[in-house]
């Protein structure tokens, strides 16, 4: 359960106006406005083809914004290539999670440090090893002998490395088995307590809503529902389409 | 029995000294045919152009060996071989990341045929500009190496041969660190398998894929540079066969694959100069280079070390 009142006061880190993203001649988020602030958890939640994934890529960059604005911390980012974006503090762990299976564990890893100068990469390898004791034993493993919660972990042991103060996750819970699940969201929530803002795209609303702190539900590409993640688990449109109408 | 020790030691001997000769040809192919590799492995795309960008380096090593050799300061033999690689290996390089700017970037989008096309073009370009700049007549290249010839346990080394075959081996051993090695390295990997979320991880890609026309273009002109030496005639569309020899020494080898590029330089080194000592001429060379090409596709399409092209996601 989240306690409101623990959490520190909202300061926008992430905002979000008016996105419209098209492609392949479908506009697959029309319209979007929303804001994470910082040390925040928000989840988007909505069926296959709400335009979930496309907002996280048009926010990393990976796919071109038709209209509207993104800041981050105040700075347009729109202007701003995706590789650039890394730097200013934006981590996408897309939705496959994107591990190169020709690099190792250990390479995949410093691939991500590829624009960092400073020398605290060795200190931040051994926390993601301590967060992920199974890719610490794995480190000399080509990354397509992972099995796919091991694969989980290293895409978020990525986003880590880059030192992201926004961490964006597509469907961390897809494919995994639910002890697997259990406790990739348990480092999720420990990754935010210790300062990264996190935007969670999720097809598993239970799970979403337990542990983010707002939430937007998402259907064709438009907002149809926001609030505390607490409120809505209870609010019954919400029950009746995506808890199972429990 | 003297009469077979006495052969047995002379068909040793042949058979040594073509293939330290094998090993001195297929060295520059090598060199190629990991431009062609390198190029393949990060965009998928075969760059039809690398044979003449081949050629400019090596006229490009002569004009620096000329320039050099006619300073008035008597350098030595030795500043001149080094100013007119390292020369020829900025130029190339300049040249291979213009042409990747100008004629791929453009089309990389583009279906994969077009971006094809685009290298022939950019091929006939090279070698019609060179064409027409230095005219058809053959040009020689200077002795920079000393021409001693060693005699050791009957095969005959040259200093030419020894520093080609050293050349070649150094500039390998540098590439296959750098690929494995360096983050540089891991990003072209990481591009060949899986280029849109390359970004993702700070990544400039373009960058990259820059820098991977400018190793490919610089090690061309490195072989071209040693080619010049070893065969001293140099024409403007001396890049076409060499070219076409390194392209299927890349394919054989597995494209892609930069093992398989140096691997496969030594076997087309060593049809080359077999050839003539198996088949009545060596006018048969192209005939068996290609035959083996055509069955090894048959039986291993991706090539001896290649792998099928990489999964994408």
């Amino acid at each position: 359960m989240k306690d409101d009142l623990s959490r520190p006061p909202f300061t926008p880190l992430l905002a979000v106006e008016g996105l419209w993203v098209s492609y392949d001649r479908i506009d697959a988020v029309r319209g979007v406005s929303f804001d994470v602030g910082v040390g925040e958890i928000v989840t988007l939640i909505g069926a296959n083809g709400a335009g979930k994934s496309s907002i996280l890529q048009a926010i990393s960059g990976m796919l071109p914004v038709a209209r509207g604005r993104v800041t981050l911390a105040g700075l347009d980012l729109l202007g701003v290539p995706a590789h650039l974006r890394v730097a200013r503090g934006i981590a996408h762990v897309p939705e496959g999670r994107g591990i190169f299976g020709n690099l190792t564990v250990l390479e995949n890893l410093r691939l991500a440090t590829y624009r960092r100068r400073d020398g605290e990469i060795e200190r931040d390898l051994e926390e993601v090893f301590a967060l992920f004791p199974r890719l610490a034993e794995r480190r000399r493993q080509w990354g397509n002998t992972l099995s796919g919660g091991e694969q989980q972990m290293l895409a978020v042991g990525r986003a880590l490395m880059s030192r992201a103060r926004l961490l964006l996750l597509d469907e961390p819970s897809m494919g995994l088995a639910p002890l697997l699940v259990r406790e990739i969201f348990r480092v999720i929530q420990r990754i935010n307590q210790q300062g990264a803002a996190i935007l969670l795209v999720e097809q598993n609303a239970h799970l979403a809503l337990e542990v983010a702190h707002r939430a937007y539900i998402l259907e064709t590409g438009e907002i149809a529902l926001s609030g505390p993640a607490s409120e809505l688990r209870h609010h019954p449109q919400v029950l009746a389409a995506y808890l199972g109408g429990a | 029995m003297p009469a077979i020790h006495l052969w047995c030691k002379i068909m040793f001997q042949l058979l040594a000294q073509n293939v330290l000769n094998a090993l001195q040809l297929g060295s520059v192919y090598a060199l190629i045919a990991l431009g062609y590799t390198m190029v393949y492995g990060i965009l998928t795309m075969i760059n039809f152009a690398h044979g003449d960008i081949f050629m400019v380096g090596t006229y490009l090593s002569l004009a620096g060996a000329v320039f050099l050799l006619g300073l008035p300061l008597k350098l030595p033999l030795v500043v001149v071989f080094l100013g007119a690689m390292t020369f020829s290996m900025l130029l190339t390089a300049l040249l291979g990341v213009s042409i990747e700017r100008l004629a791929y970037r453009p089309l990389r989008s583009a279906p994969r045929v077009s971006a094809v096309i685009t290298a022939l073009g950019v091929g006939l370009f090279l070698e019609n500009i060179t064409l027409g700049i230095l005219g058809p007549q053959p040009r020689h290249f200077p002795d920079l190496i000393p021409l001693t010839r060693w005699e050791v346990a009957g095969l005959t080394f040259t200093p030419l041969q020894v520093l080609i075959i050293v050349m070649a081996a150094v500039l390998m051993i540098l590439l296959d660190l750098l690929v494995r090695r360096t983050l540089l390295g891991m990003a072209m990997r990481a591009i060949s398998y899986n280029r849109p979320i390359v970004p993702l991880m700070g990544v400039p890609v373009d960058h990259v894929i820059s820098l991977t026309f400018a190793i490919g273009s610089a090690i061309a002109a490195a072989g071209g540079l040693l080619y010049g030496l070893a065969y001293p005639v140099l024409d403007p569309l001396m890049g076409v066969r060499i070219g076409w020899w390194a392209f299927i020494a890349a394919v054989v080898g597995g494209i892609g694959n930069i093992r398989g590029a140096m691997l496969g330089g030594f076997i087309l080194g060593a049809v080359e100069v077999f050839t003539p000592l198996v088949l009545p001429s060596s006018t048969y060379r192209d005939f068996v280079a290609f035959s083996l090409l055509l069955i090894l596709l048959i039986f291993k399409p991706t090539g001896i070390l290649g792998r099928p092209v990489f999964e994408r996601v």
